[in-house]
């Protein structure tokens, strides 16, 4: 369980997060909303450690991230990024298999490269993508990698940031499934961040508001269309008037 | 007050932004070194940079050798005219080349060419969250792209240096020999006969520590990189200035320390 407590995180003068309280339970998916700038992705960071929090507290099953050991941590956690972010010099394979290459997970390479080919394979992709470099595939064959990559050493806790930006409606649609499907499957937490509301009805067991530095709204799935909280209905229903400044 | 503190506040402020700049080098400098005895270690990485930077330099470090040593040779042998000294030429040339012009000029070719290389690349990997990517797979960022680069530089431009001192001498002699009528024996026995270990030796420290400089220097501009094209382009025009400027300083101090008397 990831649990946030009164997270705070400045840059220079702008709050970016004021006091966020947020619990994430194990075995859920978890959906963070929000427009953009709201901190969203600083939020998914502060958690992972790519970038300290200032004030408040977050740990993982009671434990405090800062301390301990760094990559017996991080060796539960897969992250798909926004843009794949998969390493330009390494062919499709490697990058899948990164971690199986190397730490205490290290496998020999051609054990790596079989799982590397399994992974593609369950993500929809064929074997031969696996020799190719990443700026030979489409947006959609990357973000594809990206989550073959995050699901290769079979983390615990999966983040997605921002997982169907910048695809198609179809590709995104597809993007989704597999997300619910491997997620699932695999019974790890999720955390996605999105404001793709296709995105947030396809992946989330719980939805969670990110707004102005804190938490406007927390809930079930279900409960999404029938809060009567304005800043989500704003949100959901993508009006321009409500409590959110269209100009931020 | 403000009439005597804002002049003092202008200059302080650049002077103190100098020195935070400084002191984030060399922390930077100082978890680059005390990373490469520390496993674990990245063989593919470090050839795959050695190649970069040592083999696909060779030719602009040539050319750049070939073009010098033979203006030298022009230059030497017509001030050398004004009394009667042009017998000297294969010796300063020797001399300038693998003390000085090898190792600067080399030096900075290799600044200009892979220290913004090796910018431009960290930047765009940082930019495209590339280093996130590599910390959240439990990799050390400085350990991965940072450490082989530099340690492939500081073997590589040394070598460079060794073959540009022989490429330069070279174009000296070409010079010499075809254009101001040397000896072709005589030319290379003055060269060999006025040359030092020392001479050839202390050259290619300055390579040494010049391949350090520059590939720190792009990895340093490289992972505080700004957002966008217009944060990599900067990063990379920052990298090969701050390498250019600090080869041409430590050169000065490597000489003071090598051969003041």
């Amino acid at each position: 369980m990831i649990t946030l407590t009164d997270v705070t995180k400045t840059f220079g003068r702008n709050r970016v997060l004021r006091g966020v309280n947020l619990t994430i339970p194990s075995g859920q998916s978890m959906v963070i909303i929000g427009g953009s700038g709201t901190g969203k992705s600083v939020l998914l960071k502060c958690i992972l450690g790519l970038g300290r929090h200032d004030g408040g507290s977050i740990t993982l099953d009671g434990q405090d991230v800062t301390k301990g050991d760094r990559d017996a941590f991080l060796a539960r956690f897969g992250m798909l990024f926004q843009g794949g972010a998969l390493f330009d010099s390494l062919r499709v394979w490697e990058n899948v298999a990164f971690r199986l290459m190397r730490g205490p997970a290290k496998r020999p390479k051609l054990e790596a490269r079989e799982i590397a080919i399994e992974k593609l394979r369950r993500v929809g992709l064929k074997p031969e993508v696996a020799d190719l470099y990443p700026a030979e595939l489409s947006g959609g064959m990357q973000k594809r990698v990206g989550l073959a990559r995050a699901i290769a050493a079979e983390p615990e806790i999966i983040f997605f940031d921002e997982p169907t930006t910048g695809l198609d409606p179809i590709m995104a649609g597809v993007i989704n499934d597999l997300i619910r499907e491997i997620v699932t499957e695999m019974g790890a937490t999720a955390m996605t961040i999105t404001h793709d509301m296709s995105s947030v009805r396809a992946i989330a067991d719980r939805v969670a508001m990110l707004h102005d530095g804190v938490i406007q709204w927390t809930g079930p799935i279900a409960d999404l269309d029938i809060t009567p909280d304005p800043y989500v209905q704003q949100f959901i229903h993508g009006r321009a008037t409500g409590p959110i400044a269209a100009v931020r | 007050m403000t009439a005597l503190t804002t002049p003092l506040a202008t200059i302080g402020r650049p002077v103190l932004a100098a020195l935070a700049a400084i002191g984030r080098v060399a922390l930077f400098a100082a978890q680059v070194v005390s990373h490469l005895l520390r496993p674990p270690f990245y063989p593919r990485e470090f050839l795959h940079a050695l190649m970069h930077i040592g083999w696909f330099s060779l030719p602009v470090v040539g050319l750049t050798a070939v073009f010098t040593g033979g203006a030298l040779a022009l230059q030497i042998y017509s001030g050398g005219a004004r009394f009667n000294a042009e017998a000297v030429v294969p010796s300063i040339v020797a001399i300038g080349m693998v003390r000085e012009l090898g190792p600067v000029l080399g030096g900075l070719m290799v600044a200009a060419r892979v220290a913004s290389s090796i910018a431009a690349e960290i930047g765009t990997m940082k930019v495209t969250e590339q280093i996130d990517a590599l910390v959240t797979l439990s990799t050390n960022p400085i350990k991965y792209l940072a450490v082989p680069r530099v340690l492939a530089a500081t073997l590589a431009v040394p070598v460079l240096v060794g073959v540009g001192d022989a490429i330069g001498i070279a174009g000296g002699w070409l010079v010499g020999v075809n254009r101001l009528g040397f000896n072709s024996t005589v030319y290379l026995q003055n060269t060999y006969d006025f040359l030092e270990t020392w001479d050839v030796v202390s050259g290619l420290w300055k390579g040494a520590a010049f391949g350090f400089i520059v590939a720190l220097m792009g990895c340093y501009h490289g992972m505080n990189s700004g957002r966008g094209a217009q944060g990599v382009g900067a990063a990379t025009k920052a990298a090969v200035v701050g390498a250019s400027v600090l080869i041409l300083a430590t050169n000065y101090i490597l000489t003071e320390l090598f051969f003041s008397a």
